[in-house]
């Protein structure tokens, strides 16, 4: 089960680069007491890496991934609720397809 | 904990893609499953799918991944008082199982390194072994997008920034996040959208919230 030379080299590669980027957030701040703005800064950040995140997969799915993002942020919004808005989300954009 | 069920499942079927790809793509099943065992970044290894002739371009993959994956600097950065009280060796290995998935469930509610280690080693249980079900089973899987499942991260995710939202001085900073990682993702592709979204979004956050300190 060992994949030839080469492909072990390309896949213990790409392995380290990931692992130095997953390791390389916490390494880099790890030794130094974040100043006021950086604090602001880090508080900022998962709100607009997660917008960037579903931002492209919803644009991706068209005037149906607009809609069934609009539902799931309002059954969300209103219930609090992860997996009840998975499924608003998920069923809308089925319904909107078979429509569509 | 619960939470993470959905987005395992949703996990699974895009490993199960990623498997049947990968033969596809030529790859042998030892190459595709020591790719999801030991890389385990959904988006970099279909990008390595593309890139994947003979000879191979060695340097070129693992490029590929560095610039797709850079956004987790940005992903450990935001959850790094998480593990306050770690030790290094905990840290670190905890970090091996950090995807968008995991790190999305954790960075929006009070959940510790623990969740995020754990709900990490379910994903990535998941991931490769649907690695392993996709490159058997091949071209008989059923198309994802055929049930909406392909919406299942996307939804969680909505739900997620749902929670984040703190009205209306939250519009700006996540209109110039999403309106630059769709014109950058015009010019640059894999990992640069996200990651510099991801930097003008926050950095517009951030500035606007010392301005108003100052002033």
């Amino acid at each position: 089960m060992w994949p030839e030379p080469r492909a072990l080299a390309a896949i213990l590669g790409m392995a380290l680069a990931t692992y130095a980027t997953r390791a390389g957030g916490v390494w880099l701040l790890g030794r130094t007491r974040p100043s006021r703005l950086l604090t602001v800064w880090l508080n900022q950040l998962p709100g607009a890496i997660l917008v960037v995140l579903v931002a492209p997969a919803v644009l991706a799915a068209g005037f149906a991934g607009v809609i069934a993002g609009a539902c799931t942020a309002l059954v969300a919004a209103r219930t609090r609720n992860i997996a009840l808005a998975l499924v608003a989300g998920v069923v809308a954009l089925w319904v909107m397809r078979r429509i569509g | 904990m619960r939470a993470c069920l959905p987005v395992a499942v949703s996990v699974f079927a895009y490993g199960a893609v990623y498997g049947a790809l990968a033969r596809a793509a030529g790859l042998t099943l030892a190459e595709a499953l020591w790719s999801s065992a030991l890389v385990f970044a959904g988006s970099a290894q279909f990008a390595a799918l593309g890139l994947w002739t003979t000879p191979l371009p060695v340097v070129a993959l693992i490029l590929t991944t560095l610039v797709i994956n850079l956004r987790h600097l940005l992903l450990g950065a935001a959850i790094r008082d998480r593990f306050a009280g770690w030790s290094p060796r905990a840290t670190y290995g905890a970090l091996f199982f950090l995807v968008d998935e995991n790190w999305a469930l954790t960075t929006a509610t009070s959940a510790g390194g623990g969740f995020l280690a754990g709900s990490g080693l379910v994903l990535y249980v998941a991931w490769v072994g649907a690695t392993l079900t996709g490159a058997l089973v091949g071209g008989a899987l059923p198309d994802p997008t055929r049930f909406g499942l392909d919406f299942a991260f996307p939804a969680v995710i909505i739900a997620l920034a749902t929670s984040l939202w703190r009205g209306r001085s939250t519009l700006l900073p996540w209109a110039v996040a999403a309106i630059s990682a769709c014109l950058v993702a015009r010019w640059l592709p894999g990992g640069w959208p996200i990651l510099l979204g991801g930097l003008a979004g926050s950095t517009v956050g951030a500035w606007r919230e010392v301005a108003r300190d100052v002033a």
